[in-house]
């Protein structure tokens, strides 16, 4: 056992060293984030620079094939790529999704001529792309979908609202998925389809969320008009290509990196005093945080574990599905702690050392616990996958759409 | 990147399971529980055949001379099986014990004997109420006499040596030293205990004047038992994840057997939750025992560390699959017929047996706190 590189990954990984070395800044200290408050236009612009920086130097996405601007590597290159990247002060998160879910639910379905328009400049960061899925009466359950999609000869007509849309606001083009059929049951009435963010009838409303951000947004379509060479998939099999792009969600949404966690916590934990001296002497403190190393090392090995596979040309095993997990709450409770630690003064914004950073966690993980799957659905993922239990009774199964009880 | 065990420990630990799923059915567990016999003999010189108990022995004193990687895959399949075998007295404490403090002398008399099965050997700490402390061990040792009352000693019936903790006469910390006593002399008295994991059976030891020996140097018995308990807990985390694995695929069958309100238990959204928090805990301890083998084996910097997490991470997931896995079963799983009791008794016992979770988390902390001062 050893966490040491290959010499292949370690020479990729020297190669990567450089080459950044060369065009960014490395980081001063670990804490910092480079996950961006993405409602802001200029960092938006350093971010398409750099993307497209990467791009040139076949860094933005190695496993894609080398027609489509990557090297046809293996996923632990990636990997190594990412790992080194974390450790520069560099504009990420605008392409993401972009790039992990929509690029290849379109490489999945779009027609050659369409690889060859959208492909390029969505890799370069010229084009940002965003996915349209949820609705208000569908989060979890996203194959409730009602945004409603009808023929007009070559063409079709969009109405609907879709929500929770990440970068929707900064963003070209968008796939969409749309209700065809509301006669049939949920899930085989669907269809998907990419569009142009500025065809007339999108309108891009930002969501103002509790941490104060803004990164995501409701898109509302009154009569949006799209020719049908736009669809991705066969009609009523939105459903297929949804999950293309859902597995691929899996691969795209990794551990948020940077941030507090185990030392500046017992660094609170020393500096504070308590009625019986320092709070690090405390036992209650000292279990607390024996727990949230245990689970904090525990997600760092797991991930071992994942790229040890990823290393061997190996398909890795279920064990990453508990990581959001384990580090949504873990986010979430460790804040709310620090900042009881702090007495009173852990609700204050300014003056008091770690309050800030911890309570970003503690508001950052209410949203982190729903996001991209929540805690309960991605427990019936592990249920269902890894253990092999029986999928929830849906009644809603073979009851046509347009028969269902609706919230 | 290489965080994973090698084709050649994985073929190890699939013949370990098979052996053990061929010869140690929960029925051989049924039955030592049941009975009177100190131990699955038929299982045990099974696993001693296979070469268990000398996997970590070197060759120079009879063993195979392998790493602490070999017994711990062997580690996670006993404890899968729950077997009711001297596994965690015998090859994991009392050889550790032997290898980390032994003389050559005392290597080349027990080591071999241990990897032969010729003898079996335990730890003798706790003396009853209180968890052991350097200053309330009243156990004596001195010119080559062994004076006190070890309970509860894990196999200490079955045992044919045990390495005590006495007091030697020095201060704080150093009052203690570890002591080899041959269990077959004079002076030594053997009574069976009634324990809540009578699948382990354990024993009260009484020593009155019974020749023994220093091991490791007088003074030394703390830090060296500290010492063996961070290996221990090492070996002890994957009999833990093994357990917490069986425990929750116990419950994970039951559930899609049991129905209930015309469905199977396993649909409903209280119980798969459940699961998959047993799934989440054991693969959360998996990971940490790993670090904690990968640490033993190099015997490195990280291992008084590594150790503790793992230690904290596989006793959380064992308890809660063990006791989750009743809860799954229901009414049924509270019954004496029931195999869900084996897990349940054996969770605790090796939640309890180095030192419980709230000690282990403290250590960890100091051991970060050390580690972040250096």
């Amino acid at each position: 056992m050893d966490f040491n590189d290959t010499s292949e990954e370690a020479a990729f990984r020297q190669e990567v060293r450089s080459w950044l070395d060369t065009n960014a800044t490395r980081k001063s200290d670990d804490t910092q984030s480079n996950r961006a408050r993405n409602d802001d236009p200029e960092l938006l612009q350093k971010a398409k620079e750099w993307q497209d920086k990467k791009a040139r130097a076949g860094y933005a996405r190695l496993t894609w094939p080398k027609e489509f601007g990557g090297r046809g590597a293996s996923p632990i290159l990636q990997v190594i790529y990412q790992q080194e990247e974390a450790n520069y002060l560099v504009p990420l998160g605008f392409f993401d999704i972009g790039l992990g879910m929509c690029i290849p639910t379109m490489m999945a379905y779009a027609k050659p001529e369409q690889l060859q328009r959208y492909v390029k400049p969505a890799l370069h960061g010229q084009e940002v792309w965003c996915q349209l899925f949820s609705e208000p009466a569908a989060g979890s359950d996203v194959a409730g979908i009602r945004t409603k999609a009808e023929r007009d000869g070559d063409d079709w007509i969009i109405n609907g609202q879709k929500v929770w849309t990440s970068g929707a606001h900064y963003c070209d083009f968008g796939i969409v998925i749309t209700r065809t059929d509301p006669n049939v049951p949920k899930h085989a009435g669907l269809t998907m389809f990419f569009l142009d963010m500025k065809t007339p009838g999108v309108e891009v409303r930002p969501i103002k969320q509790m941490s104060g951000g803004a990164n995501f947004n409701e898109v509302f379509f009154t009569n949006v008009r799209i020719p049908d060479s736009q669809r991705l998939g066969k009609v009523g099999e939105g459903w297929k290509a949804a999950l293309t792009t859902l597995m691929n969600e899996r691969l795209a949404v990794g551990l948020p990196s940077g941030g507090l966690d185990i030392d500046e916590l017992m660094e609170l934990a020393r500096e504070t005093e308590l009625e019986d001296g320092a709070a690090i002497r405390n036992q209650q403190v000292r279990s607390k945080i024996a727990e949230w190393y245990v689970q904090q090392q525990g997600l760092k090995l797991t991930r071992y574990r994942t790229l040890t596979a990823l290393s061997k040309g190996q398909t890795p095993g279920p064990e990453s599905s508990i990581i959001k997990i384990v580090a949504a709450p873990k986010m979430q409770d460790m804040g709310a702690f620090a900042m009881e630690l702090m007495g009173h003064a852990g609700i204050m914004k300014e003056d008091v050392p770690f309050a800030a950073g911890f309570q970003a966690q503690w508001i950052g993980g209410a949203g982190f616990r729903i996001a991209g799957g929540t805690d309960e659905i991605l427990r019936n993922i592990v249920a269902e996958r890894v253990l092999g239990l029986p999928a929830d009774i849906r009644v809603d199964k073979d009851v046509p759409f347009n028969k269902l009880t609706r919230s | 990147m290489n965080f994973d065990f090698s084709d050649d420990q994985k073929l190890l630990k699939e013949q370990v399971r098979k052996f053990l799923a061929d010869k140690c059915p929960t029925k051989v567990v049924r039955r030592v529980l049941d009975g009177n016999e100190t131990h699955a003999e038929d299982v045990w010189k099974g696993l001693v055949d296979l070469g268990v108990p000398a996997l970590g022995i070197p060759e120079e004193y009879g063993g195979m001379g392998l790493s602490p990687l070999e017994v711990c895959v062997a580690a996670e399949e006993i404890g899968r099986a729950a077997a009711p075998v001297p596994f965690d007295s015998s090859v994991v404490l009392a050889t550790e014990a032997l290898k980390l403090a032994g003389s050559d002398a005392q290597k080349k008399k027990w080591l071999p004997e241990l990897a032969s099965g010729k003898a079996i050997g335990t730890l003798a700490i706790a003396e009853g109420a209180q968890p052991p402390k350097p200053r309330t061990i009243r156990t004596t040792f001195g010119g080559g006499r062994l004076n006190g009352r070890k309970l509860p000693v894990t196999d200490g019936e079955a045992a044919t040596f045990a390495i005590a903790l006495a007091n030697t006469g020095g201060s704080g910390d150093r009052a203690v030293s570890l002591v080899l006593v041959d269990l077959r002399h004079a002076g030594v008295t053997k009574k069976r205990i009634e324990t809540i994991d009578p699948a382990r059976k354990h024993a009260e030891l009484t020593f009155n004047d019974a020749s023994a020996e220093v091991l490791g140097g007088e003074g030394e018995g703390w830090r060296l038992l500290e010492k063996l308990y961070d290996a221990a807990a090492v070996y002890f985390a994957f009999a833990q994840v093994g357990g917490a694995e069986a425990a929750m695929w116990m419950a994970r069958d039951y559930a899609l057997q049991r129905q209930a309100f015309g469905r199977a238990i396993g649909s409903y959204q209280a119980i798969k939750h459940k699961l998959a928090d047993c799934y989440v805990k054991l693969e959360l301890a998996r990971s940490n025992a790993y670090y904690g083998a990968m640490m033993l084996t190099e015997d490195g910097a990280d291992l008084p560390l590594a150790a503790a997490a793992a230690r904290i991470a596989a006793t959380d997931a064992y308890d809660f699959a063990a006791k989750e896995n009743i809860q799954t079963h229901g009414g049924i799983g509270f019954t004496w017929e029931a195999d869900t009791q084996f897990h349940y008794r054996r969770s605790r016992l090796l939640a309890l047996s180095i030192g419980g979770p709230m000690a282990w988390k403290d250590k960890l902390v100091t051991r970060l706190e050390q580690k972040n001062a250096a």
